[in-house]
């Protein structure tokens, strides 16, 4: 697995979404580098601002992404494999932030700043900042299907949301939708093939992404397979591909059982929740009636007050954080299952092809046609690119989980932490009264003993 | 089950008095099951408690004699209850464990024949007899020390003392507190704060019970991620074995609510003690206001019959009487008429003074010795609920750490995934 920025965490510092800004004015300034930069490829690559490059608009996530990527490296040096760090280098990175309102007489939308980083020649400068809406990402995704059929793609966030049901200019929404977008430009930048896809050069450089122009930059795979002929039958498919097949149905039946088990938590969490405020109303009523008991009951109540925040935030992030993971997978293997059919296809053409041309052959001694050897080369091409790209899926997959699921075990673990020092703190309150009490009269506590 | 058995340390006894407690040992150590013929000749199955008493003298001197015991049903303890109340109407009497079970959440039983119900009733029956065992003025009643040694003749000596007679009727002591003029102000607050009481605990054992009802939802659904990792890590390679074992912590967190929610339980009995003491805390206000009333109507009925013979010996009528229109229709009445009557009214404001008297003195006794007891119920009330509400802080307390446990296992086993 490759480690250039780390995933979704570029979020610290956004303006308020309100601020009504021309999306494009905002940040097209070419950014020059500065006197002393010294970039090199390799792992050790300092990023942003630590090289003294003035950044006219400095990128605020570079601290964390430089530190999450030490973080990054010592879980990999943990984990012992990493099958591509040395064939990979690690010079382009991007950040997706920023998002801002834009409201105008037709529509109104939010964009995003795109920020790049590389020392490749691909690209004329070695920093980039423009913004792009989720439109624009879209018609990035489309365009890498299309010219690279036989890589798995990484999904984007949902396309459409029901109007009434979610606001689509809310924080949290535009959040979730931004570090998804993130995830996926970063997916796309670490990709050893797709990352040069000149599609990509145009959506992280490009002022203004004609999208109608269609850069006809297709590769000759992409070319073929796009045309791949339906009709063919497939006879037997390698077992390897069936066994991805399988894998993804099940993987997929599980993810759905989590999506629900997860929801299913996070309703009965909040009817939790309206149950336990009242009960600490109740205990605050009560208190208004007692003069002794007023401070311990008071307490009870705060106590009581200070558990629910603490839900409230863990079921907060669960929304904001795990579920919109687990969906991007789904939708990852959606895309998934598609390469697998269009594999299939390229065999079943080559194999149809060959058959014909082997027979005719027979007959006539026709030779057998470059035709039939160029579908044995494209269908060649498809499995070697999908065999790699499944090794490199898996392993993100692993590394996605692991973070998610550590990720809610933290929260949960938290929630308690925040609990119990809540009723800790109560305790020392009500039994420091009790020391002092020199009455006469047992409680039955003592009678007992 | 046998848990506590409570031993009484002369060393640490209550200054006042010499309470039964210092004499005895008490406690409820078993609950049995019984079938028999009930008062109209029906099958019945009923549960009945072993009462163990131990002399406190053999204890502190180190013999360890065997227990004299003796079984009793539920309905024999309400008997004495009821004894107790009729007989000491300005004592706050403690409670008895409730009869039906109520404020359930659905996954508690209702069934009073269910073991954890009746292991919590012979809980709540012990610290009955415990409470009023410790009572300085309870402490001292004959026919409690038969409840606790004599099976079979305690019952007569009971229905002996003839209390069923004495209790006020509900309607006597509904019309004085809706007609009591002149109630003592300290009594009318401590009833109004009784309602309070009555009303908040109530509150808060229903919403205890519909919290534990969702805080039970919450954990067993987590139940469901043991499952699905479980069948999830049947198709991973390196990932299979954190999520089984992740599977498992899982399991572990959905099951152990019903532990959590079953001690709660004891956090609930301890807050009913009060709603039911809030019961017997209003009764004794409801008896001064008896006691207040029928003194008021005592001397409203001597003033009246005063005035009556003001009029029969002045022959001024001062406020309408049918006498006195009948006197003023068909003329005065005869001499000696009027001589008998006055003779009679003598004697009757001669009782009606005797009958001022003793109400004068019922009423000031019952205040005097009802104020104490309330007193010494308001202390031990604030000391019990704190403990109760400390308990309460210690179980949450409890809860947490094994939710931090369950969960950073989890964690464990997710990062070796």
């Amino acid at each position: 697995m490759s480690i250039s920025a780390p995933r979704g965490l570029a979020s610290s510092g956004q303006k308020p979404i309100t601020e009504i800004l021309h999306p494009l004015s905002a940040a097209e300034e070419p950014l020059s580098p500065g006197p002393d930069v010294t970039v090199s490829g390799g792992r050790d690559k300092e990023v942003g601002l630590t090289n003294g490059t003035p950044v006219e608009t400095p990128s605020p996530a570079s601290a964390s992404v430089l530190f999450n990527r030490l973080q990054l490296d010592d879980d990999l040096d943990s984990d012992g494999r990493d099958p591509y760090a040395d064939t990979e280098t690690h010079d382009l990175f991007v950040t997706v932030d920023d998002p801002k309102k834009h409201v105008s007489t037709m529509e109104t939308y939010i964009t995003y700043r795109v920020s790049t980083k590389t020392t490749r020649i691909e690209f004329d400068l070695p920093d980039y900042s423009v913004r792009r809406r989720y439109q624009d990402f879209d018609w990035l995704r489309t365009k890498l299907e299309d010219s690279q059929p036989t890589h798995l793609i990484p999904p984007l966030p949902e396309k459409f949301v029901m109007k009434g049901v979610v606001d689509r200019f809310s924080e949290e929404f535009v959040e979730t939708r931004m570090k998804a977008l993130d995830k996926f430009l970063k997916r796309v930048a670490d990709h050893p093939v797709l990352s040069f896809n000149p599609h990509l050069n145009a959506f992280l450089s490009a002022k203004d992404l004609n999208k109608r122009q269609g850069l006809a930059l297709l590769s000759k795979v992409g070319e073929s397979v796009k045309n791949v002929a339906g009709g063919y039958k497939l006879r037997v498919r390698p077992p390897e591909f069936c066994a991805m097949g399988e894998y993804l149905d099940t993987f997929n039946q599980k993810l759905g059982t989590i999506d629900r088990i997860a929801q299913r938590i996070l309703k009965e969490q909040s009817e939790y929740l309206t149950e336990l405020r009242e009960y600490g109303t109740v205990y605050a009523s009560w208190a208004g009636s007692e003069e002794e008991l007023q401070r311990p009951l008071e307490g009870v109540a705060g106590c009581v007050t200070t558990c629910c925040g603490a839900l409230e935030d863990m079921s907060e992030n669960m929304g904001q954080d795990f579920l919109p993971v687990l969906r991007e997978y789904i939708l990852y293997i959606e895309s998934m299952k598609n390469v697998l059919r269009k594999r299939d296809q390229s065999q079943a053409e080559y194999e149809g092809r060959l058959e014909a041309a082997v027979l005719r052959k027979q007959e006539d001694r026709t030779p057998i046609p470059a035709e039939v050897e160029k579908c044995q080369d494209k269908m060649e091409c498809f499995n070697a690119d999908l065999k790699a790209d499944w090794e490199r899926w898996q392993s993100n997959k692993r590394q996605d989980f692991k973070q998610l699921l550590t990720g809610m075990a933290d929260k949960n673990v938290t929630h308690y932490e925040k609990c119990q020092a809540a009723w800790e703190s109560l305790i020392t309150l009500l039994q420091d009264k009790q020391t002092e009490d020199k009455t006469s009269c047992k409680s039955l506590w003592e009678i007992r003993q | 089950m046998n848990t506590l058995v409570c031993l009484l340390q002369s060393r640490k006894m209550v200054e006042e008095g010499s309470t039964l407690m210092r004499r005895m040992e008490i406690c409820v150590a078993e609950a049995e099951k019984r079938s028999g013929k009930n008062a109209v000749s029906m099958q019945e199955t009923f549960t009945v408690y072993l009462i163990e008493t131990r002399p406190m003298d053999a204890v502190a001197e180190g013999h360890n004699p065997a227990p004299d015991c003796l079984w009793r049903r539920y309905s024999e303890f309400e008997l004495l209850r009821n004894y107790l109340i009729v007989t000491y109407p300005y004592i706050v009497v403690p409670p008895l464990p409730e009869k039906r079970a109520e404020f359930v959440w659905h996954k508690l039983s209702a069934d009073n024949m269910d073991p954890d119900f009746v292991e919590r009733r012979r809980v709540g029956l012990e610290n009955f007899l415990l409470r009023v065992a410790s009572h300085p003025v309870l402490c001292n009643d004959k026919i409690l020390c038969y409840f606790l040694t004599e099976e079979h003749g305690w019952k007569e000596a009971v229905y002996e003392t003839g209390f069923q007679a004495k209790a006020d009727s509900r309607l006597r002591a509904l019309s004085a507190t809706f007609r009591v003029r002149n109630p003592d102000k300290c009594f009318m607050e401590m009833k109004h704060y009784s309602d309070e009481l009555q009303s908040h605990t109530s509150q808060l054992l229903r919403a205890r019970a519909r919290v534990a009802d969702r805080l039970y939802g919450v954990f067993k659904v987590h139940g469901n991620y043991g499952r699905v990792f479980s069948e999830w890590s049947a198709i991973e390679k390196e990932m299979g074995d954190g999520l089984q074992s992740a599977g498992h912590h899982m399991d572990a967190y959905a099951a152990s609510i019903d532990d959590i929610l079953e001690e709660e339980e004891h956090y609930a009995d301890q807050l009913k003690e009060y709603l039911f003491y809030a019961e017997a805390l209003r009764a004794v206000c409801r008896k001064h206001e008896l006691t207040q009333f029928e003194l008021e109507m005592a001397s409203q009925d001597l003033i009246s019959k005063k005035q009556q013979r003001e009029e029969l010996a002045t022959g001024i009528v001062r406020t309408f009487s049918f006498k006195g229109m009948t006197n003023k229709l068909f003329g005065q009445e005869a001499p000696e008429q009027r001589e008998a009557r006055l003779k009679l009214l003598e004697d009757l404001i001669a009782e009606g003074e005797e009958t001022v008297k003793e109400k004068t003195i019922e009423r000031a006794e019952h205040v005097e010795k009802a104020w104490v007891d309330i007193q010494r119920f308001k202390e031990q009330k604030d000391k019990d609920l704190r403990e109760a509400l400390i308990n309460y802080a210690v179980m949450q307390i409890s809860m947490c750490k094994k939710g931090i446990q369950v969960w950073s296992n989890a964690k464990e086993c997710f990062l070796k995934m």
